[in-house]
């Protein structure tokens, strides 16, 4: 096995959130999780089709970002799309109608698992091919220096997060967008989920420098390793960057380190992870590590923290109802949505 | 307005349409302290400034990926190509995330987006600045395409392009910029979807486009001497195709010769072939005659590069060979 990298140390004593903020984040875990747990089910019967990728055991990342984030502040995700979408405020009834292929789904079933959007929620995105949607992000946040400094509108201040994992870091978009984004100080967020593994690719056999964060170097841009099973400290490292960005200081790269717990996708055997690695990330869980900090502070009582999850569970059994009840999309518009005009 | 080059008008097209409306910008390759590889954005980085005339890195998968995205985030992004065949490397962005998006988004996103720039048979550029990538992009959902040639169309088109709502894909022709044409004082904008009647006549339809146009109207001048009567028709749009114009031209000649640039296999023509037999089938008299480029990488010398694509001796023969001998 790989020696493990060791992950950056985040003392919680640094950890600024309150009650609220916490119960915030907490329960936008467990929607990520039970969301997922139940998309692995609907899929085992049939229910939803083609490649689906979940997200267990990355909660941290999302959560830890775009709950740091405002609510007009852009989005952008990859394939492993799900809950970053849940997190950008796009309703579980509408991303599972969109594994349904409902008419009700986010991108009207035509989208499916690793095409969600939501002009709405500014998610833009669902990508598929990897690394390709980087440089959307990109031009999502040029667009916000554009209007704030070609159209002069002083609101235009939001912040992009652009999401993607350890392999996409190898692809030539990461690099020429880390270079763009440098270059005219766009207000981005490169957050890579560093899961250690690109489908069966061990990150070390993929690339030279395992150490993403450092890459941010060459173009003067901030880099920073979190622990991307902590969500306070993956919290904290965005809401600097977030501050950063807001206030025209141009972009960061994140690397947060952290662990898929499932497959690569549900049709990948996932045979090439050790058990014993596999044994010590299920022993980082994000969510329990999350659940102790908050009643341990006293922020939380524990039975809150049942509540939320019981609360959570009857969205998604109501998630899954509006998606089976959901109406197909109508074949005669089959060729609806090819052009602006329809 | 005095003579205008046809460079000059495109430059008049993005400069009328940017002051018109501050959410258009140019990005590309050399295209504001250097104003373009063929001038056609000189200039415009003083009037607009830097973020509006964006000098961008060598990278064109990522910089065709950022005008996707400030497109769907309200932006109207013009990107020139330095030369259309660079755009090789955009052609995931182009594919997936320009063409595609939309309908993928189920409507949540539009992407106002035109990608402009020289391509085409030039003289002797060699195999990869000879690209005619209509013929690889044709078959990509939700993008529309359009070929300039002459000044007039160039400007009229380019602003319409520019004001459209959808991805469209502009296509230049390196030996076209240099035409001249006396154009209209008052603004006007033409429609991306009409073909434009060249030559009215009623022998035979001659569906071209781009440059070669200008071949087939220079055969025509031989073929109108020796008493032919071809209808010559620009196509303009080359996604979607203009059937109605085809169509009613057909109805009138039962004749037709497609002149292309593209290479013969899945080029433009082989479409309107496959298009015209499913239409008008019924309508033809004779087999769609196809002259197109040779299928082959364009070679750099000079005599190779010209029996590559199609001169006005061959257009000239063909209606010879289809048209009927009237005493
Ligand atoms: C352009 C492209 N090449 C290959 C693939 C197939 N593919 C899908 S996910 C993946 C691995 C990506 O790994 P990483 O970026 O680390 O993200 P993760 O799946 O671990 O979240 C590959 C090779 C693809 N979707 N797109
Ligand atoms: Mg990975």
């Amino acid at each position: 096995m790989v020696q493990e990298r060791t992950l950056p140390e985040f003392p919680t004593a640094l950890a600024s959130i309150t009650r609220e903020e916490g119960l915030v984040v907490y329960e936008d875990m467990i929607l990520g999780r039970f969301f997922e747990d139940k998309c692995a089910e609907m899929y085992y019967r049939g229910k939803m089709f083609g490649f689906v990728h979940l997200y267990n055991g990355q909660e941290a990342v999302s959560s830890g970002v775009i709950k740091a984030m405002r609510s007009d502040d852009y989005v952008c995700s990859t394939y492993r799309d799900h809950v970053h979408a849940l997190s950008a405020g796009v309703p579980a009834r509408n991303v599972m109608a969109e594994l349904f292929g409902k008419a009700t789904g986010c991108s009207k079933g035509r989208g499916g698992s690793m095409h969600l959007f939501s002009a709405e929620h500014n998610l833009l995105g669902g990508f598929a091919f990897v690394a390709e949607g980087i440089p959307v992000a990109t031009g999502a946040a040029f667009q916000t220096k554009y209007r704030r400094e070609a159209l002069g509108d002083e609101t235009a201040d939001q912040v992009t997060a652009c999401f993607f994992g350890d392999g996409a870091a190898n692809n030539g978009q990461f690099f020429e967008c880390l270079n763009m984004a440098a270059l005219w100080k766009l207000p981005i967020l490169f957050v890579v989920e560093n899961n250690k593994w690109a489908i069966g690719m061990a990150h070390e056999r993929a690339t030279s420098q395992p150490e993403i964060y450092k890459k941010a170097s060459v173009f003067g841009m901030p880099g920073f390793e979190v622990d991307g099973m902590d969500v306070l400290a993956v919290r904290s490292i965005a809401q600097e960057a977030v501050a950063r960005a807001r206030a025209g200081e141009g972009p960061t790269l994140i690397e947060a380190l952290t662990y898929r717990f499932r497959g690569h996708s549900l049709a990948d055997p996932d045979e090439m992870r050790s058990k014993a690695e596999k044994e010590v990330w299920f022993s980082r869980d994000p969510i329990k590590k999350f659940a102790a900090y908050l009643t341990e502070q006293n922020l939380v009582q524990h039975d809150e923290l049942l509540d939320i999850e019981r609360r959570i569970q009857s969205v998604i059994d109501d998630a899954v109802q509006f998606a089976q009840s959901s109406a197909e999309p109508d074949p005669s518009e089959l060729y609806r949505y090819i052009f602006a005009e329809d | 307005m005095a003579e205008t080059l046809l460079f000059n008008a495109l430059r008049a097209a993005i400069d009328e349409e940017m002051a018109r409306d501050p959410s258009v910008f140019v990005l590309g390759e050399d295209v504001g302290h250097y104003g373009g590889s063929y001038k056609v954005t000189k200039d415009l980085y003083t009037k607009y400034g830097e973020l509006r005339v964006l000098d961008t890195p060598i990278a064109e998968n990522s910089f065709t990926g950022l005008a996707v995205g400030a497109a769907m985030t309200g932006l109207r992004p013009i990107i020139e190509g330095m030369n259309m065949g660079f755009l090789l490397l955009a052609f995931n962005q182009i594919a997936n995330n320009a063409g595609m998006l939309r309908y993928t988004s189920g409507g949540n996103y539009k992407i106002p987006l035109v990608i402009r720039g020289p391509g085409g048979v030039g003289r002797q550029l060699g195999a990869e600045h000879s690209q005619r990538l209509e013929a690889y992009f044709q078959g990509v959902p939700g993008l529309k395409m359009v070929a300039c040639s002459t000044p007039y169309n160039a400007k009229g088109l380019l602003k319409a392009a520019i004001r459209d709502d959808n991805p469209v894909i502009f296509f230049e022709h390196v030996l076209l910029y240099n035409l001249k044409e006396t154009l209209p004082d008052d603004e006007y904008v033409l429609p991306l979807d009409k073909a434009e009647t060249v030559r009215k006549g009623k022998d035979v339809t001659i569906l071209t486009y781009s440059r070669m146009r200008h071949h087939v109207t220079n055969a025509a001048k031989t073929l109108v001497q020796e008493g032919y009567d071809p209808e010559i028709i620009d196509l303009i749009s080359l996604k979607p195709l203009d059937f109605d114009t085809i169509g009613e031209s057909i109805r009138k000649t039962h004749r037709v010769i497609i002149v292309e640039e593209c290479m013969k296999t899945g080029g433009i023509g082989a479409e309107l072939v496959a298009s015209i037999n499913d239409r008008f089938f019924d309508e033809l008299d004779a087999p769609v005659i196809r002259l197109a480029s040779q299928d082959i990488p364009t070679p750099y010398n000079g005599t190779l590069e010209s029996l590559t694509i199609v001169q006005p001796a061959q257009i000239v023969e063909a209606v010879q060979n289809i048209v009927p001998l009237r005493v």
